[in-house]
């Protein structure tokens, strides 16, 4: 005790509070640089092309500026896109959740060994590429293609259905690809839930499905609502599989903006579209964050 | 065995074999796609079959013997590798100025780096193709490298981070007070023991990388156009069985990357 008092800092302790404060400041340079290198790529990649492109949307094609572009979006060719592209999203999350509610609620409900051992199911295709499974589906659905032969083989069929370059190819082309993104947080999220609450319930005399539905339903809509916001905003953007799969049938919002530029080198009217997408997803997604509690959209691969 | 209760609230296994049976169609519908063109892949007519009536390694021959596929390929490769150094790299380096950090600068940091996870791709394609072509950067491995790196920094970061979260930095700073120096040792202490995160964030950051369409469409072409951007072509202009071989090279690549994720979860679960 006395040797700490006979310390000399103590006297004065205004000069420690002092250094204290600037190797504060210090580190938290260096913790700032060392966020810069990827900070700065982000800022160059991603940042600065979308505020020029924010800036360009505001401007003619002969560089006059206008509300055009904008006012444009609301002529029926464009609003039938927008319609489309939000029906296809709504169409690809609820048949996502149809389908992946039963799976995800199923592997929770086994051991984390079996779960884990048949979630080979849903990550396989998740590490697959887009482009691949777009090939495979388009092998499978074509005129020609495995599902049509197998069926005019067995009869049941007399001339081929036209299952891929369509609406039903699209949808079903974009649920092989957003399943996963639907199943993993879902699945997380039920994992999460003890199985105690149902016991709890039963021994309280719900029947299954009144446990179900009261108890367990509910602690899993965070989970389910994560999974529900990525899925459709994921679809809301997507241009791969609506490209190969919809055989120009299918009009969606990226495709307009790349139309846009390939076709008619328009780029006012592709940044105002790729403004208000930017935008819809935003809210979207920080609505969902807002009204479902759902902590993160992270760690979903 | 089937009038066994399967739950807590006594449902039999016999009572949800709807169940059972809905979620293996979902597990088809699934896992079909990505298998199916590996046998048709073989196959020795001129068009796809299955099952093959004849075998034949004819579709690889003709992938392994065009130059242009052959050229979209390493271009591909090359693009990818140096995504996941740079990716790699930065992301670590972020996730440990992240997670040191704390109050509204680390949170902000975090947000900025997942904006590349959340802004729609087709927005991304188009601005990097706006500013490259101010600066000269389109079409070349310069340009492809420095957006695939923005894409996959959110997957280095986040893995980063779930490594660091359960990592004690106190090991860091008694190697520090004996004397190390700090990136000294942070690369003797700390990155050994977070290996397996920044090894896992790595393989997300090439798969992103090798696999990615949208921007490479807009900005790769020519003598750099990469793999998917031929395939792309290729699947929407004609179908080529060619595409089919180098869709069963690219699964058997994504079945080797799966057992090795899962690997190196394993092994972290297990420390």
């Amino acid at each position: 005790m006395t040797m700490v008092l006979n310390h000399p800092g103590i006297a004065d302790a205004d000069h420690n509070a002092d250094a204290l404060k600037r190797q504060g400041s210090r580190e938290r340079r260096v913790l700032a640089s060392l966020t810069l290198p990827g900070a700065i790529l982000i800022f160059l990649v991603l940042i600065l092309p979308i505020g020029w492109l924010f800036w360009l949307s505001f401007f003619g094609p002969s560089g006059e500026p206008t509300l055009e572009n904008y006012t444009r979006m609301l002529k029926p060719i464009y609003v039938r896109t927008f319609i489309s592209t939000f029906e296809v999203a709504g169409l690809v999350t609820l048949v996502c959740v149809l389908l992946g509610y039963p799976v995800a609620y199923l592997l929770s409900q086994l051991s984390e060994r079996t779960a884990g051992l048949l979630m080979i199911f849903v990550v396989l295709p998740f590490w697959t590429s887009v482009l691949v499974r777009t090939y495979a589906w388009l092998v499978l659905l074509q005129r020609t293609g495995l599902v049509n032969t197998w069926l005019i083989d067995a009869g049941v069929i007399s001339t081929p259905l036209p299952l891929v370059h369509n609406m039903l190819g699209t949808v079903i082309g974009m649920v092989h690809v957003m399943l996963p993104f639907l199943i993993l947080p879902l699945y997380a999220s039920m994992r999460a839930i003890d199985s105690v609450y149902m016991r709890a319930a039963a021994n309280c005399g719900a029947t299954p499905s009144q446990a179900f539905r009261q108890v367990f339903l509910p602690m899993s809509l965070p989970g389910l609502a994560a999974g529900v916001a990525l899925v459709f905003v994921l679809c809301l953007g997507f241009f791969v599989t609506p490209a190969l799969l919809g055989g120009g049938r299918v009009a969606m919002w990226a495709m307009q903006i790349a139309n846009n530029i390939s076709v008619y080198g328009n780029w006012g009217a592709a940044s105002a579209l790729g403004v208000v997408l930017l935008v819809v997803t935003g809210i979207i997604l920080y609505v969902f964050k807002r009204l479902f509690r759902v902590d993160s959209f992270e760690g979903v691969r | 065995m089937l009038h066994r209760p399967a739950t807590e609230t006594q449902i039999t296994h016999f009572q949800r074999l709807w169940l059972y049976m809905l979620v293996a169609l979902v597990f088809a519908f699934l896992i079909i796609p990505c298998l199916i063109v590996i046998p048709m892949s073989f196959s020795g007519s001129k068009y796809l079959e299955f099952p093959p009536r004849s075998w034949s390694l004819q579709w690889y021959e003709a992938y392994l013997g065009s130059s242009e596929w052959r050229a979209a390929t390493f271009v591909s490769l090359r693009a990818a590798l140096l995504t996941t150094i740079f990716a790699t790299t930065f992301g670590t380096l972020a996730a440990y100025g992240i997670s040191r950090a704390y109050g509204a600068a680390s949170s902000l940091a975090r947000g900025v780096f997942m904006l590349p996870m959340l802004v729609p791709l087709i927005l991304v394609a188009i601005g990097c193709f706006l500013v490259y072509a101010k600066i000269g950067l389109n079409g070349t491995t310069t340009g492809l490298v420095m957006a695939h790196t923005v894409l996959a920094l959110p997957f280095v970061v986040i893995a980063v981070l779930s490594g660091l979260a359960s990592y004690d930095m106190n090991q860091e700073r008694v190697a520090q007070s004996l004397g190390a120096s700090r990136p000294w040792a942070f690369l003797t202490v700390t990155l050994p023991q977070i290996r397996l995160s920044v090894m896992s964030g790595a393989l997300f950051a090439f798969v992103t990388s090798f696999d990615e369409v949208v921007i490479a469409l807009f900005i790769s072409g020519g003598q750099n156009a990469t793999l998917t951007r031929l395939m792309f072509a290729n699947i929407r202009d004609q179908i080529d069985p060619t595409v089919a071989a180098i869709s069963s090279l690219l699964i058997g690549l994504s079945i080797i990357l799966l057992v090795g994720s899962h690997l190196l979860r394993g092994r972290e679960d297990r420390k």
